[in-house]
């Protein structure tokens, strides 16, 4: 590895931002180096070792078809998958698996030290190196200097993280970790917005202290569902079960005495915590009434006796911790190996960045994952994924790219950050995005590899697995098109598929569109059969295939509909505002409205429509001065 | 999303002239649909700038008004976009009658200033002339704000936070059941639900109810009447038509032979519609006739069935009654069978009258008066703007397509589509509820998370 050299882009951390801006930066051919405190912790899994859920399970599959790393890591470490909603309908289904911890780590590193053009290096970076205005490298703590282009940031809670359980604060980034305090205060010196946000973890068991009879066994699904659009069920390892166990009220009773000790109570903790992911002494305070609580007992790998209890974030002192947790059902014995504790930490105003994670201020220098105010290795993931691809773009002089509301969630979770900021640590859910039916887990590669491709992300045996895909589906789309089946010829078999309801001839594509029936039971039809794949599938590319037939004409209607919606939102989404535009001079602006602009600085009139407090009428303003500003440059 | 969004493409039709009763009023519409618009209102499109003598159609085919068109093709117009304009009689009902039925082809209401803010951004206007529209903007928008406060005050204002407010449990149960399948709770515990959708029903329906109220003194109440031949239905129009009300209109003979009457009753503008005119002029098709008298009771306020006391057979209808329209059923001839005039029951409303001696008839006038709701104090009436009524129709549609699907395919994501839609038709009238307003409403609910 070629020390004090230059590259065209630097990446700092290497959780599951870090690793996944590095991967997609090389492989769209920039000179790449990744900086991280510790070789033996890319790719940890800080908090819950788990991958997906919903909306993480849709980002997930986002970066798979853009070709990051995550969703093939996971069918390597995955113990047990699931569903999740599985019995709703396809917009909202998402893939889920709990992680064996190590052989996740190990898949991201080895993914790294294949990926040509990527270089791994140790070392705590204490000093950006800007000149002017524009980043140009960084300066370990051993006094090495890296120069590059562009430089990403990624690095999660590390930034004046301070850890709490009880009364008892010790600076960290994580359990073991220093934190970077010399960068943390260097990047208070530039012109960025910072606030304080808090997450906590529950403390970790011992699994064999644990009495799993007394608890519901929940094993995942079979068959295991798959995460990458080109990972197969032979990738799994292993499968095994999570549990299901309950507080009881002598639980609640153990932590309502202790809250006194509880750092969150005492004070001792500024930052907003997230409301969806609270601590158990949050839920019984706010929920008084519950009796007991849900705990999912989630085996931390096939090799290790830890286990996480998922639902007791707690930063109670250790010694309340143990008390409690031998309170719930199954845990009578319990040891604990690592108690839980609070974390809080800086992260910097999303809203000061462009949507390309770059920053407004310092061109550049990019920021992904935590420090932007989210939370999850999923969201870290997608922001790291989007950076890598931008640093390397201004780094090669290439034009950006970010996708739309409409495109991805990757493109919901940008624009809400950088529009709208985070009041709490940021989320993924499917209720944030309005074009839920459009984006969904299973069309993700239809939406995304093509761009991916294009921005050199997608390699040769993913693209051509793609295109044998999508020309599969609209082969047998074609198929179904063209059958006509009628109801004089209709079999006794056929009869009892259709519930005896078809009325008069109708074509296969159409009988899809009806809610009780699946591609199954079309094909299954005597004057229908099953497809004969033109070209050879595996099994879990044709039922790829299958589920997208069986989806699209299912929302065909509804799809229909968000396209016009859409039509009207793209319009204004490309109606940009030129970066030096001053409000004050924008003629008839309330002051509420100047405030929302001047604090946003929106790159799109359809990112301005999205702030709250700009009007129709202030819309309006903007456009008329945009228009004046235009004339006057033309005369 | 905001509503801000469909704000540059839109099609949008305002009334040109200052209000009140003109001599000629000017209705002008603009953008991408104009040339559809006007094809349906006109039944063809005018030569290019040429004035051009049409009758104004709305889309049932009713003659609103006649008088002269002008169609501008884009970009030689005022605004640079395809530009009709309409010089009708001026009133005010025949004015907001063109402009409802350009919104119902597509339109929307223009905001103060837009069309000249459309013309300067289309290069028609100069620099100069552009400080202006920012004025006209900024003072058209603070009346805005005035006149919705005044719309938004007291029972209007209530209702609709209250229904909005609905909404937003609704769909915090619905969309948590899909963001967070692994808690143990039971968001859609059935009858909760089903309840829940309920009520947000009812309290659609009252507030369309109330906005029918508020559009009586200009629109009128629709009266569709019922029944078989020979029961009277012709004495009762001319009865209710008599000395102390006037017929307004008549529009016998229009484009599909429809019998309507405008009359005046206690100061309340009542249309009559008679079914069996639908019959007689669609001849001996039985099938048309009812198709024709099916679509009439759709638009009714209240349907009066008129059945004749002397005959004590079936009297059943060939034409479906539509749900949720008040029914009078009307006992006719008591003169010849000798019972009481008057309301004989409530539920269902049930008089005896005589159309040919006029007795009951008040009894009936009073009955009309109390199932539309109107006092002559117009107490519990209120004025919605347009718009608001333009922004709660869309809203309700797209409940009760959410209530079919919950129906046909338990409560999901197109559930929760349709509930998103019309929280966002209504979020025009009450302001945007966010994604974020929505999951703030959840966690304070509910105990999420693992």
């Amino acid at each position: 590895m070629p020390t004090n050299s230059t590259f065209d882009v630097l990446v700092i951390g290497g959780g599951h931002a870090g690793t996944e801006a590095g991967l997609a930066a090389a492989r769209a051919g920039a000179k790449t180096l990744l900086i991280t405190q510790s070789i033996a912790t890319v790719g940890a899994m800080s908090c819950n070792p788990a991958i997906g859920g919903i909306g993480k399970g849709h980002l997930t599959k986002e970066i798979d078809a853009l070709g990051g790393v995550m969703a093939q890591a996971i069918d390597h470490a995955g113990i047990q998958f699931r569903t999740l909603n599985a019995s709703k309908g396809p917009a909202v289904r998402a893939t889920r698996a709990q992680a064996d911890r190590g052989l996740y780590g190990q898949a991201i590193r080895s993914a790294i030290k294949q990926q040509p053009g990527l270089f791994l290096v140790e070392g705590s970076v204490e000093d950006l190196i800007i000149n002017g205005d524009r980043a140009a490298g960084i300066i370990t703590d051993a006094g090495t200097r890296f120069f590059a282009k562009t430089v990403v940031l990624t690095v999660g809670t590390f930034l004046g993280g301070r850890i709490l359980t009880g009364k008892q604060v010790k600076q960290g980034g994580r359990r073991d970790d220093p934190p970077s305090i010399k960068l943390a205060n260097r990047l208070r010196e530039l012109p960025f917005r910072v606030g304080r946000l808090k997450t906590g973890t529950p403390p970790r068991l011992k699994g064999n202290s644990l009495d799993y009879t007394a608890m519901l066994e929940q094993p995942g699904d079979q068959p295991t569902p798959i995460f990458s659009f080109i990972g197969q069920r032979s990738d799994h390892p292993d499968q095994v079960s999570c549990y299901i166990t309950h507080t009881t009220e002598e639980t609640h009773d153990i932590i309502r005495d202790a809250l006194h000790q509880s750092p969150m109570y005492s004070g001792l903790i500024e930052g907003v915590g997230p409301r969806y992911c609270p601590s158990i002494e949050d839920k019984i305070v706010r929920f008084a009434d519950r009796k007991a609580h849900q705990v999912f007992v989630e085996p931390e790998g096939l090799n290790t006796n830890e286990v996480y209890p998922n639902g007791i974030s707690t930063s109670l002192p250790r010694e309340v911790q143990i008390r409690f947790v031998r309170s719930i059902v199954g845990f009578e014995k319990a040891e604990i190996k690592h108690p839980g504790y609070a974390i809080e930490y800086d992260y910097f105003d999303p809203r000061d960045l462009k949507n390309t994670l770059e920053t407004k201020a310092i061109d550049g220098l990019f920021f992904a994952g935590q420090i932007n105010g989210t939370t999850g290795y999923e969201e870290a993931a997608a922001q790291g994924l989007l950076a890598g691809i931008n640093a390397a773009s201004i780094a090669a002089e290439k034009d950006t790219w970010c996708p739309k509301r409409d495109e991805a969630y990757i493109g919901v979770l940008i624009d809400d950050l950088v529009t709208r900021g985070v009041s709490e640590p940021y989320r993924m859910f499917t209720s944030r995005a309005e074009y839920r039916l459009l984006l969904r887990e299973d069309n993700a590669d239809l939406r995304l590899t093509p761009v991916g491709r294009e921005l050199g992300l997608v390699n040769d045996r993913r693209w051509r697995i793609f295109r044998e895909k999508r020309k599969a589906i609209s082969e047998e789309q074609e198929r179904l098109a063209n059958i006509i089946v009628r109801p004089e010829t209709l079999t006794e078999d056929d009869k009892s598929i259709l519930n005896d309801s078809l009325q008069r001839e109708c074509r296969a594509a159409e009988l899809l569109r009806r809610p009780e029936l699946r591609y199954s039971d079309v094909t299954a039809l005597s004057s229908v059969g099953s497809s004969q794949w033109k070209t050879p599938m595996s099994s879990a590319q044709a039922s790829q295939v299958e589920l997208q037939v069986e989806v699209q004409a299912r929302y065909s209607g509804y799809i229909k509909r968000q396209q016009r919606e859409i039509e009207k939102y793209r319009k204004q989404e490309n109606l940009n505002i030129p970066a030096n535009i001053d409000y004050a001079s924008v003629k008839g602006l309330s002051t509420e409205a100047f405030e929302r602009l001047q604090a946003v600085r929106p790159e799109t009139l359809g990112q301005a429509s999205r702030l709250e407090g700009v009007t129709p009428a202030v819309l309006s303003l903007l456009l008329i001065h945009l228009k004046k500003r235009q004339l006057k440059i033309a005369s | 999303m905001t509503d801000t969004l469909d704000y540059i493409e839109d099609t949008i039709v305002a009334i040109a002239t200052p209000p009140g009763t003109g001599g000629v009023g000017v209705v002008r519409i603009s953008g991408p649909k104009t040339e559809q618009i006007a094809r349906a209102m006109l039944g063809c499109l005018p030569k290019a700038r040429y004035a051009t003598l049409k009758k104004f159609i709305d889309p049932e085919g009713n003659v609103t008004d006649s008088g002269i068109a002008l169609w501008f093709p884009a970009p030689d117009s005022f605004t640079g976009e395809a530009v009709l304009e309409l010089h009708g009689h001026g009133g005010p009902e025949v004015m907001s009658l063109l402009v409802t039925t350009a919104v119902e082809l597509g339109a929307r209401r223009a905001i103060a200033g837009e069309f000249s803010k459309r013309a300067f951004l289309n290069g028609k206007l100069d620099l100069a002339q552009a400080e202006s529209i920012v004025d006209l903007i900024n003072s058209g928008s603070a009346q805005g704000v005035r006149a919705a406060h005044r719309t938004l005050t007291g029972v209007f204002s209530a209702a609709i936070h209250d229904l909005a407010k609905r909404l937003t449990e609704l769909r915090s149960h619905v969309e948590a059941a899909i963001d967070f399948p692994e808690e143990e709770i039971d968001f859609l515990a059935d009858s909760d639900l089903l309840e829940k959708i309920e009520e947000c029903e009812t309290h659609f329906k009252e507030l369309k109810r109330q906005m029918r109220l508020g559009r009586l003194f200009t629109n009128g109440v629709e009266i569709v009447i019922v029944g078989r031949p020979n029961t009277g239905k012709s004495s009762l129009l001319n009865t209710l038509s008599g000395e102390d009300s006037a017929i307004v209109t008549e529009f016998a003979g229009t484009t599909r032979d429809i019998l309507r009457e405008k009359l005046n009753i206690d100061g309340l503008l009542v249309e009559l519609v008679d079914t069996a005119g639908l019959r007689e002029s669609a001849g001996p098709i039985e099938a048309e006739g009812i198709r024709r008298a099916t679509i009439a009771l759709q638009d009714a306020d209240i349907v009066l069935w008129m059945q004749d006391a002397t005959c004590k057979d079936e009297q059943d209808l060939n034409e479906p009654l539509p749900n949720g329209i008040p029914v009078v059923v009307l006992r006719n001839k008591v003169d010849l069978t000798g019972d009481n005039s008057g309301q004989v029951s409530t539920e269902p409303v049930v008089l005896n009258i005589s159309a040919k001696t006029g007795a009951g008839i008040d009894d009936l006038r009073n009955v009309i008066v109390t199932l539309v709701g109107y006092t002559d104090q117009g107490e519990g009436a209120f004025t919605a703007r347009q718009r608001h009524v333009d922004a709660l129709t869309e809203s309700a549609e797209h409940f009760t397509h959410g209530y079919e699907v919950l129906k046909k395919e338990k409560a999901g994501e197109l559930m929760a589509e349709e509930l998103r839609l019309s929280h966002q038709a209504l979020g025009k009238i009450t302001g945007e509820c966010t994604s974020d307003d929505l999951l703030g409403e959840i966690f304070s609910q509910f105990c999420i998370g693992k």
